[in-house]
C-alpha cells in the first residue's frame, strides 16, 4: 500500500506542473493502480478542480478532459454514434461500472500499459494527446514515448468518416486482455491496432480497398500479424496470442465491412 | 487534514491523513456495511454511491470526498430491505458478505437503466463478485425486484 505524506488539490496546470517535477510527487488519476503499488508519495497532485471532466464536442473535434472517467466516454452519445463499435466496447469488459466510475481516461493513456483497452481503441483513430508543456502529440508518437513529468491535459479526436470495431479476449470476464484488437477504416486505408501482446499496443497501416477481396482480405490480417510482435506472459503464449490476433482482426474486419457488430 | 462530507445525508467533519481510504474512514464511523474484499478494486464488496454514482471506497482517498455525498446501505435501509427480500425468496444468498456492495449496485442500476435487458443487468453488476451462489438466484430475484418496481 502507497503513503502519501501531502495533498494538494492544484489550482491551476502551472502549480501541478511545478509540483510535478519533484520524482516523489504524483499526478492522481483514478488512483487505482497507484494504490496497489507500495510508492511513498510526496505530494498527491489532484487535477479535479481544474475543469478537466467534460468531453467537448464540436464539428471537427472531440475533445476529452483527462479527469473524465472510462464511464464518462463509456456512456457518451456523441462519441458513441460516431464511432458505434470502438469507445464502448472498449471500455465495457475492465472489471465494473464503479471501477469505470473511477479510472480517469488521463491515468488509462498516460500510463500507456500494454493491456490497455483504450490506448488500443484511442490508436486506430486521428487521435493525438495535449501535453501542458510538449503540445500537441499524436497518440501513435505518444504511446512510444517514456513516461517523463510533463502532464496529460486532454485528449483530441478529429473527426472523420472512418469506420471502427474493437474486440479483446480476455479468459474471464472482466480480468485483464490477453489480447486487444481494433481496426478502422478510411477511404483506402486500414488500420490494424494490436495491444496487449503482451507489450504496447502498435499499429500497422495497409493500403487496401475498402471492400477488399478475399485476397486482400486475408492480406491485411497477415500483414498486420507479421508487423506486430507477440510475446508469452501468464495469461497467455505467443503462439496463442498469434492465433488469438488472427480471429479478432478478422472479426473486426468482418464487422466494418458489413456495416454491423461482431458480437465479442 | 481537514474534511467536511456527508455521509446518508449526515454532515461529518475530521482531522485525516491523506492517505486515508474512504472504507476505512466510514467504517471508523460506524459504517459496518461497508466491507473490505479483495481491496484491489475487483470485488465490489465496498461498493458505495458518491454524488449518486457507484464506486469503490477501498481505492478512493478520503480527502478526495471532501465537500461531496456519500451514501451506504444504511442510508438507503428501506429500498435494500424491499430488494433483500427478493434475494431471501429465490435462495440468492450463502454467506451474505457480498450483499451490502451488490445491493447497492442494483439500487444504482435500477436508478440508471429504465427496463434493463438480462444482458444489460449481467453487464452491469459484472463488478460485483459472489463465490456462493452462482449468480442465477441473483439474477431472478433482481428480474423479480424489477418488474414489480415497473
Amino acid at each position: 500500500m502507497f503513503t502519501i505524506d501531502k495533498y494538494i488539490v492544484a489550482d491551476n496546470l502551472q502549480q501541478a506542473y511545478e509540483l510535478n517535477q519533484n520524482r516523489r510527487n504524483v499526478i492522481i488519476g483514478g488512483m487505482l493502480w497507484l494504490k496497489m503499488g507500495r510508492k511513498k508519495i510526496g505530494t498527491a497532485i489532484d487535477l479535479s478542480s481544474l475543469g478537466l471532466n467534460n468531453i467537448e464536442e464540436d464539428e471537427d473535434n472531440f475533445k476529452i478532459g483527462c479527469m473524465c472517467t472510462l464511464r464518462d466516454i463509456e456512456l457518451h452519445r456523441g462519441l458513441n454514434d460516431c464511432y458505434p463499435n470502438l469507445i464502448s466496447k472498449s471500455v465495457e469488459h475492465i472489471v465494473g461500472v464503479q471501477l469505470r466510475n473511477m479510472a480517469t481516461i488521463g491515468g488509462s493513456i498516460y500510463s500507456r500499459f500494454g493491456f490497455s483497452d483504450v490506448l488500443t481503441a484511442f490508436l486506430s483513430l486521428d487521435s493525438y494527446v495535449e501535453l501542458y508543456k510538449g503540445g500537441i502529440v499524436s497518440m501513435e508518437e505518444y504511446a512510444q514515448m517514456p513516461l517523463d513529468n510533463d502532464i496529460l491535459i486532454r485528449i483530441v479526436i478529429k473527426k472523420d468518416s472512418r469506420k471502427t470495431c474493437y474486440n479483446s479476449y480476455r479468459t474471464s470476464s472482466s480480468d485483464l486482455p490477453v489480447l486487444t484488437c481494433s481496426v478502422s477504416n478510411i477511404d483506402n486505408t486500414w488500420n490494424v491496432v494490436l495491444g496487449a501482446r503482451p507489450q504496447k499496443p502498435v499499429i500497422t497501416k495497409i493500403n487496401a480497398n475498402s471492400n477488399p477481396t478475399d485476397e486482400e482480405f486475408n492480406q491485411i490480417i497477415s500483414q498486420a500479424i507479421n508487423n506486430s510482435s507477440f510475446g508469452t506472459n501468464y495469461r497467455g503464449s505467443k503462439e496463442y496470442r498469434e492465433i488469438l490476433a488472427h480471429a479478432l482482426i478478422k472479426r473486426n474486419l468482418e464487422a466494418i465491412i458489413s456495416g454491423g457488430n461482431y458480437a465479442n | 487534514m481537514q474534511i467536511k462530507l456527508w455521509i446518508n445525508n449526515k454532515e461529518f467533519s475530521d482531522d485525516i491523513a491523506p492517505d486515508t481510504i474512504l472504507l476505512d474512514f466510514l467504517r471508523a464511523k460506524g459504517f459496518y456495511s461497508v466491507k473490505r474484499g479483495c481491496d484491489t478494486s475487483n470485488c465490489g464488496l465496498c461498493t458505495v454511491l458518491l454524488e449518486n454514482r457507484p464506486i469503490l471506497s477501498c481505492s478512493t482517498l478520503a480527502v478526495r470526498v471532501d465537500g461531496m455525498h456519500v451514501t451506504t446501505i444504511e442510508g438507503l435501509e428501506k429500498e435494500a430491505a424491499e430488494f433483500g427480500a427478493f434475494l431471501a425468496d429465490e435462495g440468492a444468498e450463502q454467506c451474505g458478505f457480498c450483499s451490502p456492495g451488490f445491493i447497492m449496485s442494483v439500487l444504482s442500476m435500477k436508478n440508471e437503466l429504465k427496463n434493463p435487458t438480462e444482458n444489460e443487468i449481467k453487464k452491469y453488476l459484472e463488478g460485483n463478485l459472489c463465490r456462493c451462489t452462482g449468480y442465477m438466484g441473483q439474477l431472478r430475484a433482481i428480474k423479480k425486484y424489477l418488474s414489480k418496481e415497473n
